[in-house]
């Protein structure tokens, strides 16, 4: 399971660097969005991967460490609070630059 | 426990709600609280800088866990230090920003306070992860600041800084959670403890870790090669968000500081792993930083390129590690900072006399306070270029006399100086420029507000009270330097922590 789950991560963080290398504005939000679901999925499996473990105490065999969750949530509720202002500058930019390169002027054939 | 020690957080956290909850109010009062609360804060730093003078480390946890579970806020003498530089920064700004920067855009105020929440917590905090909230918590007041008052420039600037501090905070996420993955904990000082006491197969993933966060800490220093966004960021931002952002490269070095030192120093087999790479790095820096003051076209410009030579010149001074090198450097980061932020302010004056010309290097109408205005850059340009009599050069001669290995000397001396002499070409040259090479136009009418040369005043000023009280305050540095290094006590913190 480690392996599967390493390579999900991996290929969600490769298609996350690919889109951030976009210079355009959607795919960058696209992209961070991705690498921030990677890094999330990743804090979890920190607490150890496992089937049956829960974080309460006294409900299972092996007891889940409950800290990874904990810090998971408030990385989701920080990370959408981000991607949440990032969109609304992207708007702003196309609006007061006119493009929607990151760069605000597109590139010189 | 003492409560002192979290008012630093919850007073302009408490502020700041209360200025959103008043936006019907007029400006004057948001002006009138804000300030209040800003101001407060000076009082407040130094009270607790002379409590954490006793050299006693002082613990705030929060909701009675004891350590190592629960949060804990740590007042050391560092933490101190820095809290008054920014309380310094701080009051100084918001008066400057009181006099109409506010008015350009929504909620200043309360923005402003919710990143004063942010600084003071990344001062105080015990704990790795709450490092990073409080850096969130900077950084997304910092976006909303930066991009304040609008205008396609602020926009491109911004768009950059938040894309490249959210791909920071992935990384610093996944650095933290490597290090809990192994050690369990993410308390500062128990980390210290049993990254020290790590097996050896652990030590690659630790290393790993560390060299995740040092990329994360150079991104917000501002270390080259992640210093790009800097120059368009600050000469970008308002006057006052400027000047405060002058504290905000000092928050990554600090935390170079506090995790490399504690979590990472002492005895274990990580110790000063990251002293090969930060060397050439800071010498690297403090020369692109000086190249790019000489090549830049726009006075604001030059001065946001004068703080990363800053940056290069403090980590020089961590990289030698040495007690002295970093009383000598703490020194410097106080003058480089208030001067900094003191210089943004004096810009923005010097470019409201200007007319349409604005900060471009080039001739444009005489001043209308040229003696004033020039007598002030003057006195601020010896000063960050580190020529006698001001701070800088206190800061500048300590550094070097704390280099002791030959080679260290050498390389250290040969940029410092010849940064030195770059700065003061590039800074005479945009003097000389702006002061001298009036065109015929006519001079504006309006002279500068009374309240904004103040607030420039009293920054700048803080170079010559640096030397003035040069000793006093070298005895504090010195303190604060033995105590960092000195890590028994922070180990101690832990039940069963240090020997």
């Amino acid at each position: 399971m480690e392996a599967f789950y390493a390579g999900t991560l991996g290929v969600m963080v490769a298609s996350g660097v690919y889109l951030l290398l976009r210079a355009r504005v959607f795919p960058v939000v696209m992209g961070l969005t991705l690498i921030s679901y990677a890094v999330n999925l990743f804090i979890f499996s920190m607490g150890r991967l496992g089937t049956d473990t829960v974080a309460v105490v006294g409900s299972s065999e092996t007891m889940g460490d409950p800290l990874p969750q904990a810090l998971v949530l408030t990385a989701i509720v920080i990370g959408f609070a981000m991607t949440a202002f990032t969109v609304v500058l992207a708007l702003r930019s196309m609006g007061e630059v006119g493009t929607d390169h990151v760069d605000g002027q597109e590139p010189r054939a | 426990m003492n409560h002192g020690l979290i008012l630093p957080i919850l007073l302009p956290l408490f502020t700041g709600s209360a200025l959103l909850l008043m936006r019907g109010a007029s400006l004057p009062v948001q002006r009138g609280l804000s300030l209040l609360a800003s101001w407060a804060l000076l009082p407040l730093a130094i009270w607790l800088a002379l409590l954490a003078g006793d050299g006693e480390l002082r613990l705030y946890v929060l909701g009675d866990w004891q350590p190592p579970f629960g949060i804990v806020l740590l007042l050391d003498r560092l933490s101190a230090v820095m809290l008054i530089i920014t309380a310094l920064l701080a009051g100084f700004s918001v008066l400057y920003a009181s006099r109409g920067d506010d008015e350009r855009g929504a909620d200043f105020h309360a923005l402003f306070q919710f990143q004063l929440v942010g600084i003071n917590g990344a001062f105080l905090t015990g704990d790795l992860f709450n490092l990073f909230v409080f850096f969130e918590i900077l950084l997304i007041s910092s976006y909303a600041l930066l991009l304040h008052g609008q205008g396609p420039d602020r926009v491109r600037a911004g768009l950059h800084y938040v894309v490249l501090n959210l791909v920071g905070s992935s990384l610093f996420l996944l650095g933290v959670s490597v290090l809990y993955g192994l050690t369990g904990t993410l308390n500062m000082a128990d980390l210290a403890i049993r990254v020290a006491a790590a097996p050896a197969e652990d030590a690659p993933l630790l290393r790993a870790a560390g060299f995740l966060l040092l990329v994360v800490f150079g991104l917000k220093a501002a270390i080259i090669p992640l210093h790009t966004w800097l120059p368009s960021a600050y000469s970008a931002a308002s006057a006052p968000v400027a000047a405060l952002f002058a504290i905000m490269t000092k928050i990554g070095l600090y935390a170079i500081l506090r995790v490399f030192t504690l979590i990472f120093g002492g005895t274990g087999p990580l110790d000063g792993m990251i002293d090969d790479w930060i060397w050439p790095l800071a010498l690297a820096t403090l020369a692109i930083g000086a190249f790019g003051a000489l090549a830049a076209r726009d006075l604001r410009m030059l001065l946001a390129h004068l703080v990363i030579v800053s940056v290069g010149t403090l980590l020089a001074g961590f990289a030698l590690g040495s007690a002295a090198a970093l009383s000598a450097s703490l020194y410097y980061l106080i003058h480089s900072s208030l001067v900094s932020g003191g210089l943004f302010l004096l810009a923005d004056l010097i470019v409201r006399q200007r007319g349409a010309t604005q900060a471009t290097l080039r001739s444009a109408p005489a001043l209308r306070q040229p003696l004033l205005l020039g007598a002030m850059f003057f006195a601020a340009a010896v000063s960050v270029s580190g020529l006698p009599p001001f701070s800088g050069f206190i800061g500048k001669v300590m550094l070097m006399r704390s280099a002791v290995d030959g080679p260290d000397i050498a390389w250290l001396w040969a940029v410092l100086l010849t940064g030195g002499l770059a700065m003061l070409i590039a800074l005479s040259r945009a003097g000389s420029l702006v002061f001298w090479r009036a065109n015929e136009d006519e001079p504006l009418r309006e002279r500068a507000d009374p309240v904004r040369l103040l607030a420039c005043l009293g920054l700048l000023s803080a170079s010559l009270l640096m030397v003035v009280y040069a000793g006093p305050l070298q005895g504090y540095l010195q303190a604060t330097a033995d105590q960092l290094l000195d890590l028994g006590p922070y180990l101690r913190l832990i039940p069963g922590g240090g020997a």
